[in-house]
């Protein structure tokens, strides 16, 4: 395990590099010029050539990307174009946020799905089963910034039950943290646990006319044994490639949601840099952000070994 | 000696978008301590489905009518909870497809001993012991070690052996086996069905072996029920039914079979196609393939089911004349 654990960080690494030549060149096809926008209406010649070539953006493609890995084996992802800080702190202090605002949202979603899937897959035809079907309808058709506004007139403006945007650090206060997590979270989340719940059900179905189905039940165990030992164990491994694509594409900032709560993650941060053609943010967000997909990647194949003993680590 | 499970007119109607397919359209067994019955019929005929239904497996659209006694409990009044707990622990079940009847996720052990533990409330570590146990009485080679296998890791014949003593794990009454040699190649056939026979007489089991295969009937059943559209056309002892069969239809499967003595001449087969349940003709049901159809009644009456010789009963107005010395 840990040999197979230590290849895939290897290959992921391998991923990662083929991830910095593509977003250093996407980011030469952009238009735009970064130290125009940089200096503004205080633009003259002189401090224009002066900038470029502080920023290495006079030298050649190759040579510019060579450094710019160079410094990021190191961890210095260079330094914001706008403010002027360091690209890496910059990227950083906005993954907390990301971070809280997705696994929250993930965990609502499936608090939700789960359920809802065994029930309507179990029960399938029944009442129960329509409402969910109903319910996944709807997370999946009506847009989340939508759902967002109304959750904040709601709870917010008409309640006044959670504040209707900003954020506050868990490790700052947790009950803050979590009055202000939870619109954004519940909103994103409803979209998630309407895909998710469609996943579990089918699954279930599927895995319910299996014949070792038949024959835990033709054992006399009891309906809850079967369900969980024999269905659910089955159902989870297709189900466990979603809820990972999901957790994935969170993280990778929820930009609209993000925008609508003030909420200062890690898409947020992206939005902001593309508007302002900050590179070296851009390009810092898009590395943390395919790093944290191969995480989540590794994990799924770990928990895929762990699920099915079909499957070797080796 | 009182039957150990005995079904009478027991029919089975399942709800279909083209109407009710009458499955099994009202049949009578009953198999005793360490007896074999054998239920004969092609694909469709209900076979399965009658044995799935007196058991409480029935798809839930099913409706399940007549009596079901497992010794002296009747099983189709009870409650699915009540059933639930009879099956497993007074029945063993081994079924066709030993690749699809295991759970890919389990080991073996917990699988051969998840029925023992529910049942007998054995605890994990006297199930582990038990399932070694079991793993050994089936003859698994190092059972000791493959009882934490899984099922991937066994061949077909030796995931049939698993499944069988999964079926044996609380030491039943009666093992129902459906088709257990069907999905399994011609050498490891012999060796299940030699299995079974040889358990079955060291348990004092009684076995229902379902099966289209009339070879392994002859070697191991004590009597048989041959079923074709829903009903039993024919039943008695093997010796009587095969080497005296009193109705046209199991004439004509007997002759069916392959005779490898006699070269390599063409197979002889029974022309046209069994009936949809969707739709069983009003008389006999093997009327339209018959090659007798003795008078209009055999279309528009159902036969009564009547006695050849001692326990042989046939339903059919034309019963071949029972010559109890041929065989």
């Amino acid at each position: 395990m840990a040999r197979f654990v230590i290849r895939r960080l290897l290959q992921s690494a391998v991923v990662l590099l083929g991830v910095t030549v593509v977003v250093f060149l996407l980011l030469q096809l952009v238009p735009g010029d970064p130290v125009r926008v940089a200096l503004g209406t205080r633009f003259d010649p002189q401090t224009y050539e002066a900038l470029r070539a502080r920023a290495g953006l006079d030298q050649p493609l190759v040579v510019q990307y060579f450094d710019y890995l160079r410094r990021a084996l190191t961890g210095d992802l260079g330094v914001s174009f706008r403010s002027g800080r360091p690209v890496t702190a910059i990227v950083l202090e906005r993954l907390p946020a990301t971070l809280s605002l997705a696994v929250t949202a993930v965990v609502f979603a499936m608090l939700i799905a789960f359920p809802l899937g065994i029930v309507s897959a179990i029960r399938s035809g029944s009442l129960v089963d329509h409402a969910a079907r109903v319910f996944s309808q709807f997370g999946v058709s009506v847009p989340d910034f939508w759902m967002g506004i109304m959750g904040i007139l709601l709870f917010s403006g008409v309640l006044g039950w959670l504040p209707p945007s900003g954020y506050v650090a868990l490790t700052e206060d947790p009950g803050r943290w979590a009055s202000h997590v939870a619109l954004p979270a519940a909103t994103v989340g409803l979209v998630t646990a309407s895909i998710l719940t469609r996943f579990i059900r089918s699954s279930m179905l599927e895995v319910l006319s299996e014949d070792y189905v038949r024959t835990a039940e033709a054992k006399g165990l009891r309906t809850r044994v079967v369900v969980l030992r024999h269905v659910l164990r089955n159902a989870l491994i297709p189900v466990v490639t979603v809820v990972a694509v999901q957790l994935a594409s969170l993280l990778g900032g929820v930009i609209v949601i993000e925008v609508l709560f003030a909420w200062p993650g890690i898409g947020r941060l992206t939005y902001d840099a593309v508007a302002a053609r900050d590179y070296p943010v851009l390009q810092g967000a898009v590395l943390l952000v395919a790093a944290l997909f191969l995480l989540v990647n590794l994990l799924v194949d770990v928990l895929y070994a762990r699920l099915d003993p079909r499957i070797t680590v080796k | 000696m009182k039957p150990v499970l005995a079904v009478e007119d027991l029919t089975v109607t399942i709800g279909t978008r083209r109407g009710p397919a009458h499955a099994v359209a009202g049949v009578d067994w009953a198999v005793r301590p360490g007896e074999t019955l054998a239920l004969v019929g092609e694909s469709g005929s209900g076979k399965s489905m009658s044995v799935l239904a007196a058991t409480g497996l029935a798809p839930r659209t099913a409706r399940v009518t007549g009596r079901v006694h497992l010794h002296d409990t009747e099983l189709t009044g009870l409650t699915e909870e009540r059933r639930r707990r009879l099956r497993g622990r007074h029945i063993g079940f081994v079924f066709q497809d030993p690749m699809t009847s295991l759970n890919p996720v389990l080991t073996v052990g917990r699988q051969v001993t998840e029925a023992a533990e529910e049942h007998l409330a054995l605890t994990r570590r006297a199930a582990r012991s038990r399932a070694v146990e079991l793993l050994d009485l089936v003859g698994i080679p190092s059972a000791g070690q493959r009882v934490d296998a899984y099922p991937h890791q066994f061949s077909g014949g030796m995931r049939q052996r698993v499944v069988i003593a999964m079926a044996l794990a609380c030491e039943p009454d009666l093992l129902i086996a459906d088709e257990p040699t069907t999905a399994l190649d011609v050498t490891t056939q012999a060796q299940i069905v030699e299995l079974v026979a040889d358990l079955q007489q060291r348990l004092g089991t009684a076995v229902v072996w379902i099966t289209h295969d009339l070879g392994v009937v002859a070697g191991i059943a004590d009597t048989v029920a041959v079923m074709y559209g829903g009903r039993i056309l024919e039943q008695g002892p093997v010796d009587a039914v095969f080497g005296a069969p009193s109705h046209p239809y199991t004439g004509a499967l007997l002759a069916a079979r392959p005779d490898p003595a006699a070269g390599g001449g063409d197979l002889v087969t029974i022309a046209g196609a069994p009936p949809s349940p969707l739709d069983l003709p009003a008389g006999c049901a093997f009327w339209p393939r018959c090659p007798v159809r003795g008078d209009a009644r055999c279309e528009h009456e159902l036969p009564p089911l009547v006695p050849v010789s001692a326990g042989h009963q046939v339903r059919t107005f034309y019963p071949k004349p029972s010559d109890g010395e041929r065989r």
